[in-house]
């Protein structure tokens, strides 16, 4: 965690290495080549404002942020309004507060601990997903070494299998080693990025050039040494941007904790979420729309913060990996 | 793939890089290649109320090939990715060729905004959109209100895949456009100013240059969501529980593999159906792969 933290404390440093430096032929040739093509077809034809795009976009535009805005307003409804008034304005009551309030009040304060569970799986189980997917991305693309082709054959032949074949084994193996309903038994299958490790691999083999390692080496800088204080700055647009995906992937994970635990209080804030809907829909139980739907605001609103904040650096992370 | 090897070239040949590779290779094996083996192990058995656990080699895989649960199951998916699939990809590829175009403003605007939705975690994606086609205070409730009962509800059995395949879309189509934007931010300025030396208008450039130059973007895109729609899960399971009388334990073959396990603790069988449904899956992909491939030629 203190190297995230160290990474994004320095915005300008891992800004300089994406625009200034050129690391190497394809990196620079694809990174520091936009800038010059983006001014040059900016000049002549920005003028030609299409409005057919426009239309187009602005439909896509109200497609993807109306259920968005519909989760807001409604948010703000007492209980009475959300039956009552039209979906998709405000109501006469503006509840937000008291509805957050109530959110956190509902059960003995549940959805407070769901958060902090969420947050405890994000932080080592992203967090460490990252950093594993780093080295061994790094390792992949730097060293030669003996197994090499098998792990590469490993992963690659792993990859093609999807998930859902993997799960219940998981369950049952992890039920005998006695992790189930515990934390661990949802942070550990969280820490394996696949995607993380193929971006920083592709990232690595192309941004950090052999004669910085080598010339490291010879001052007498350990392996180890070189990666934390040299490599790892070179990759900081990577690690963010497997970072990024690595935390939405888990604060927004709902098949493994359904299945590895039992007891509400290591729920994450999805499956907790999701009980709370079920219970409102089922007969016999008070149903309780307004917290489901605050509850689902207070779940949105970190990830997106997070997702907006961060989008300079996981847009050029992304953007080297993806042209592979 | 080339690209990452030609970086080995100064490299020594040592263990060190057993340093790097090591910590992940130990999570990865305990997550996914002992779990793999565990599957294949438990679906080659039978737990049975008589004699406990036996050894009946390919019995249940026999069984699940005449299952009609599972095949009812993998027809829905099938279904599922022909038409989501296509629709969700070239909206995707409409949007980003829009905002690689130069001809909009507010680029970085309808980026952030499109894609936003894939920061919302599924299962609240599914509860706003599952309250929004309800008639109780769903967006579907106030139309009917309006205009008469016209709309019929997306919660019916026979519009509940086309209501599914629609929050699918509107969750990832915003991650595809992003991913084929940053493809065709990277194809060289040269290859559109010989095009319009050439005097190939908008729509030309998009066909014969931009689409070409992120074939392989498209391709990726389409394994992943055909590995995405087999998989298909959190959408139908939460939406279960608004409309259980649309969707069924089988609904998909994840679905009743996780039922069969923990509804009917039938884990052998279960291993079976996920393993069948997972070769199928990878078939599938591959032939996505070779064709898409094979065109390229």
């Amino acid at each position: 965690m203190s190297v995230m933290t160290s990474n994004s404390a320095e915005p300008r440093d891992t800004e300089a290495i994406v625009t200034g430096r050129r690391p190497s032929r394809l990196a620079s040739g694809r990174v520091a080549q936009r800038p010059v093509r983006r001014t040059r077809r900016t000049s002549p034809r920005r003028t030609r404002t299409s409005i057919t795009l426009m239309i187009v976009m602005s439909l896509m535009l109200l497609y993807s942020l109306g259920p968005l805005f519909w989760l807001v307003v409604n948010a703000t409804k007492s209980k009475s309004d959300l039956y009552t008034t039209p979906g998709l304005w405000f109501g006469p009551t503006f509840s937000l507060f008291t509805n957050i309030a109530d959110t956190f009040a509902y059960d003995d304060g549940v959805f407070l601990r769901w958060f902090l569970n969420t947050v405890l799986y994000v932080v080592v189980g992203a967090g460490g997903a990252t950093l594993l997917a780093t080295l061994a991305g790094y390792g992949l693309a730097k060293y030669r070494f003996p197994g090499r082709k098998a792990v590469f054959a490993i992963i690659l032949g792993a990859l093609a299998i999807p998930g859902s074949v993997l799960a219940v084994p998981q369950f049952l193996l992890f039920s005998k080693l006695g992790l189930t309903n515990t934390p661990a038994a949802v942070i550990i299958p969280s820490l394996v990025s696949a995607f993380g490790l193929y971006l920083v691999w592709v990232y690595a083999a192309e941004a950090i050039p052999d004669e910085l390692i080598e010339a490291a080496r010879l001052d007498g800088a350990g392996e180890l040494r070189i990666f934390f204080s040299i490599s790892l700055r070179q990759l900081a647009p990577a690690f963010i941007t497997v970072l990024m995906f690595a935390v939405v992937a888990t604060w927004n994970n709902y098949f493994l904790p359904l299945i590895m635990l039992s007891s509400p209080e290591w729920y994450p804030l999805t499956v907790g979420l999701s009980q709370w809907a079920s219970a409102s829909a089922s007969i016999g139980t008070a149903p309780i729309p307004q917290l489901v739907i605050t509850g689902s605001l207070l779940t949105v609103l970190p990830i997106s913060a997070a997702f907006l904040y961060l989008q300079r650096y996981w847009q050029s992370g992304l953007a080297a990996g993806s042209v592979k | 793939m080339s690209m990452a090897m030609t970086g080995l070239r100064r490299s020594r040949r040592s263990w060190a890089g057993w340093w790097f590779v090591g910590p992940f290779m130990l999570v990865f094996t305990l997550v996914l290649i002992a779990p793999l083996l565990y599957a294949i192990y438990l679906s080659l058995f039978r737990d049975s109320l008589i004699g406990g656990t036996h050894f009946v080699g390919f019995e249940n895989y026999a069984l699940a090939i005449v299952d009609p649960k599972f095949w009812d199951a993998t027809g829905r998916v099938v279904l599922f990715l022909v038409v989501q699939v296509p629709i969700m990809l070239i909206l995707a590829l409409v949007a980003a060729l829009a905002l690689d175009s130069a001809r909009l403003r507010f680029v970085p605007f309808y980026r952030l905004s499109i894609f936003l939705p894939y920061a919302v975690p599924g299962v609240v994606a599914v509860m706003i959109w599952g309250y929004m086609y309800g008639d109780q205070f769903g967006l579907v409730a106030d139309l009917n209100r309006w205009l008469g009962d016209v709309v019929p509800s997306p919660l019916s059995a026979t519009f509940i895949l086309p209501a599914i395949g629609n929050i699918v879309t509107w969750e990832f189509v915003g991650y595809n456009m992003l991913i084929f934007f940053s493809a065709l931010q990277a194809v060289p300025q040269e290859q559109y100013e010989a095009a319009e030396i050439d005097g190939a208008g908008a729509l030309r450039t998009v066909f014969s240059i931009k689409l070409p130059a992120i074939r392989g973007a498209i391709v990726v895109a389409t394994i992943f969501s055909i590995i995405g729609s087999f998989q298909l899960f959190n959408e139908p399971a939460v939406l279960q529980k608004i409309a259980p009388n649309s969707i069924s334990s089988y609904f998909t073959p994840n679905m009743y593999a996780f039922n069969l396990s923990f509804a009917g603790s039938q884990f052998n069988y279960a291993a079976a159906i996920a393993i069948i449904s997972g070769v199928i899956t990878m078939i599938i992909a591959f032939v996505a792969q070779s064709m898409g491939s094979k065109e390229q030629k």
